[in-house]
């Protein structure tokens, strides 16, 4: 097992975590400042309207996943088990519910605080219904709203979904949410926030795509995870995550500069020997060992879909302030989770040729249907259509139980080996790699 | 009388050869007979199978391969920790079972059956494909316009396919058609609360999922013919307790568990296996000028109870106990498919809900080609034993 050290920080993140830390102390303290709390998702999540109405969110799967790197989550998970829940079911919602069964404790050690209003962003996975069903039942009396974001099952948006949405926002949601804040939602303020977005949302894609470069200055999968945090959670549409987003372009741009490579835990990567798109969220229990195995390695994720959650930029989608709702339907319509597998496909083929990537890998987890069933038929597809290796390999969110190490690191070092052999077979061949 | 009608026999047997014909050749017979007829395949739990006979069209209900069919290919598609019903399936669609089906529509009922959907659009199978992404919103004006919107999108797929044009009579006469099988059953199903032993839960399984395969008018004829000869007296009770079951409501059971809990002493008389088939509580108007709102209210207004449906402000657990109530059961077994997220999730929740209400229950998994059934007999005489003995 790898030795655990006091990770190297860049700025950004130690921005970031100040801010984190202010979000959770505000968190515990609002309920005697009169501050109404919003428990609420991340893909498909509708922050700028939250924030508009003055209230602070809860993000139960940050909870979840916080709970993993502390290594609480494997007895929170135990204790969910303990009152019913199977183990075969998603362990966000039974690492939550542990949670909540245990005092609600919060990452800084703070209690959270109880939800005034259950904002059900219901996107692009179906667990999340069920998740909430279950809190409104361990919460109950507290108002709930539900937004139902329609797949993209054809591969597109259409009409008759945004309005669908926008309806719900304007005739349910706005309506629940107004009566919790106890204010109505000001849409000029709205438009101020979502044109904030926007701008990070500028500044996000360039990180991301700072990728293309070679060698990379980022990795796009475990560093991605903490650079997409300010603009998928509690603070997207602020001043502070403009802040936050320019901080880390600049960082990351005069890396670009002086041709240096990605920073980990344990310092600057020192050489680029694969490049590879990865498909799947990171195991949370084991973050920091996990990616160890890949920089040891010298492998860098140029792109992965796990850092599109929140939203495809990317590929060219911005929140708009002059049509705020059905920019936040379409916002929502658009995330990751919520294309179907064919534009799922289309979007990894994208990544490994844009980014140049010699390889493709699927970490498979075992409890998120929503990416995992079918990945087995993306791999295929993806062999075929850029003829480039692809690895699998398989872990869980937060279940410690589900995460092998030396599975895993075998798993991986053969696929290394695979990729580095082909390099040199190409190179003899003169082929481009 | 103590021995079943023959006819009855003859009956079963018909239905049991329907239930398990994974090829599916009494629809694919059907089509045969014209050109402008549809098969329209459509995967557990819910569709409006009145548009789609409306639009001279077969729906067929695909419910898995169940232990009736060697899984091989299907296995390389999905990793351990998915349920078994998408494997069965991919089998399926990869083999020669679902030729000549001309659409599918994969209901939103989980992330698998959702993902499902986009695996046969990549390997191109039928000629639409669709995830019948029904509502969760049940306002008419929101959800319920959203929900006619889809409905017209499938009207529009099968009318390019063959060019059948759906009129406000031909969607009447299907809603009457549906309206009629869903009484049917009913009526199987109450004259079974009363006389359980007269139809076995197997039995009743083997005549519902029958009605999967073949026209609504024929599954209707079996169903009234049924529900004569079972509204005669004939059969000994047996000294069991009646339970319901919850939880199968999307991958099937194998039929060894269901005939392993009847034999551990327990009449099934209510479940949730076809739930599809009884999915609309009551009748739909089938005299409006505008039967599409018809449909739709149904499901905004009338759908079962359900792991698919979003259930704040109507909960899931009251309507288990009033229905366990209604059925004079003495318990619940639940009874899901392993790997099964939206039962499995709704268990600890239906499970308080029968403790609130002084209703024994136990629960186990299973998956559909699960071959070993004695812990389960073993559990289920178990738990018919303990409410004999001591409530």
């Amino acid at each position: 097992m790898a030795d655990v050290k006091e990770a190297v920080k860049e700025k950004s993140m130690v921005i970031q975590k100040e801010m984190l830390a202010n979000l959770f102390t505000e968190l515990s303290t609002a309920k005697e400042n009169g501050k109404k709390v919003v428990y609420t998702f991340v893909p498909g999540n509708i922050t700028e309207l939250i924030l508009a109405m003055d209230m602070l969110p809860v993000y139960p799967e940050i909870n979840a996943l916080q709970s993993g790197m502390r290594k609480k989550s494997g007895s929170y998970i135990k204790d969910a088990e303990k009152v019913g829940f199977s183990e075969d079911v998603c362990t966000y919602v039974k690492c939550d519910i542990g949670m909540m069964l245990n005092g609600n404790i919060g990452p800084t050690g703070e209690k959270l605080p109880e939800p005034d209003l259950l904002l059900l962003s219901y996107t692009g996975c179906f667990t999340f219904m069920k998740w909430f069903e279950n809190l409104e039942r361990l919460y109950p009396g507290v108002e709930i709203a539900m937004l139902h974001t329609p797949y993209q099952e054809d591969g597109k948006i259409t009409e008759d979904q945004v309005n669908y949405m926008v309806k719900q926002l304007k005739e349910d949601v706005i309506p629940k949410m107004e009566k919790v804040a106890g204010k109505k939602l000001d849409y000029d303020r709205l438009s101020k926030m979502l044109e904030n977005s926007s701008k990070a949302e500028d500044l996000w894609v360039q990180v991301l795509q700072s990728a293309k470069n070679v060698p990379s200055p980022i990795d796009a999968y475990f560093a991605g995870v903490y650079y997409m945090g300010p603009l998928n959670t509690a603070f997207r549409g602020t001043e502070i995550a403009l802040e936050y987003y320019q901080e880390l372009h600049n960082e990351v741009f005069e890396r670009m500069k002086l041709g240096l490579h990605p920073v980990t835990p344990e310092g600057e990567m020192k050489e680029e020997r694969f490049r590879l798109v990865v498909e799947g969220p990171p195991n949370w229990t084991n973050f920091r060992e996990f990616w160890k195995i890949f920089y040891d390695m010298g492998a860098v994720i140029v792109a992965s879909t796990y850092t599109k959650v929140g939203g495809l930029y990317d590929q060219g989608f911005r929140h708009d302030p002059e049509k705020p709702l059905e920019s936040l339907a379409k916002y929502c319509m658009g995330c990751y989770t919520n294309l179907n597998l064919p534009q799922r496909v289309d979007l990894l083929e994208h990544y490994i040729k844009e980014y140049k990537a010699d390889g493709f890998l699927i970490n498979s987890i075992k409890s998120c249907n929503s990416f995992s069933a079918g990945q087995l038929l993306m791999m295929r597809e993806i062999e075929q259509r850029c003829g480039i290796p692809v690895g699998f390999i398989e872990s869980d969110l937060v279940d410690p139980r589900y995460f092998s190490y030396a599975n895993i690191k075998n798993r991986l070092e053969s696929y290394f080996q695979m990729l580095g052999q082909r390099k040199v077979i190409m190179e003899q061949e003169g082929q481009t790699v | 009388m103590t021995e079943a009608p023959d006819r009855l026999k003859t009956i079963l047997d018909e239905c049991k050869t329907l239930a398990f014909d994974l090829n599916f050749t009494l629809a694919k017979d059907w089509k045969k007979e014209s050109s402008d007829r549809l098969l329209v395949g459509y995967l557990p739990i819910y569709v409006p199978r009145e548009i789609i006979h409306a639009a001279n069209g077969l729906p067929v209900g695909i419910m898995g391969a169940g232990d009736r069919k060697q899984i091989i290919k299907g296995d390389a598609y999905y990793q351990s920790y998915i349920c078994h019903l998408p494997r069965g399936i991919v089998e399926m669609a990869l083999d020669t079972n679902l030729e000549n089906f001309d659409g599918f529509l994969f209901p939103s009922i989980c992330d698998c059956v959702r993902n499902l959907s986009g695996m046969f659009k990549l390997v191109k199978k039928g000629k639409f494909t669709r995830y019948f992404d029904y509502p969760q919103n049940f306002e008419k004006h929101i959800g319920g316009t959203f929900y006619r919107e889809l409905i017209e999108t499938i009207l529009q797929d099968m009318y390019q396919i063959n060019g059948v044009k759906v009129t406000p009579e031909k969607l009447n006469h299907a809603i009457g058609l549906y309206n009629t099988n869903r009484q049917l059953i009913e009526a199987i199903y109450n004259i079974r609360q009363d006389a359980p032993w007269r139809l076995s839960a197997v039995d009743t399984y083997h005549i519902l999922r029958a009605g999967l395969t073949i026209p609504v008018e024929k599954h209707n004829e079996i169903l009234q013919e049924v529900v004569t000869l079972i509204g005669e007296e004939y059969g000994e009770p047996l000294d069991n307790i009646r339970i319901v079951v919850s939880g199968s409501f999307c991958e099937q059971p194998p039929i060894g568990l269901i005939k392993s809990v009847e034999m551990a002493g327990c009449y099934i008389v209510d479940d949730d296996f076809m739930l599809g088939s009884r999915w609309i509580q009551g009748d739909m108007d089938n005299s409006t000028s505008d039967p599409l709102n018809e449909i739709v209210d149904g499901f905004l207004t009338k759908s079962a109870p359900s792991s698919a449906v979003y259930d704040v402000g109507n909960p899931k657990g009251a309507r288990l106990v009033k229905l366990v109530k209604e059925r004079n059961a003495d318990g619940v077994i639940f009874c899901a498919a392993s790997f099964c997220d939206p039962a499995l999730l709704d268990r600890p929740e239906l499970q308080k809900s029968c403790d609130a209400g002084g209703i024994a229950h136990i629960n186990f998994q299973f998956h559909e080609n699960t071959g070993q059934f004695k812990v389960i007999k073993e559990q289920a005489g178990t738990f018919s034993d303990s409410i004999k003995l001591w409530v």
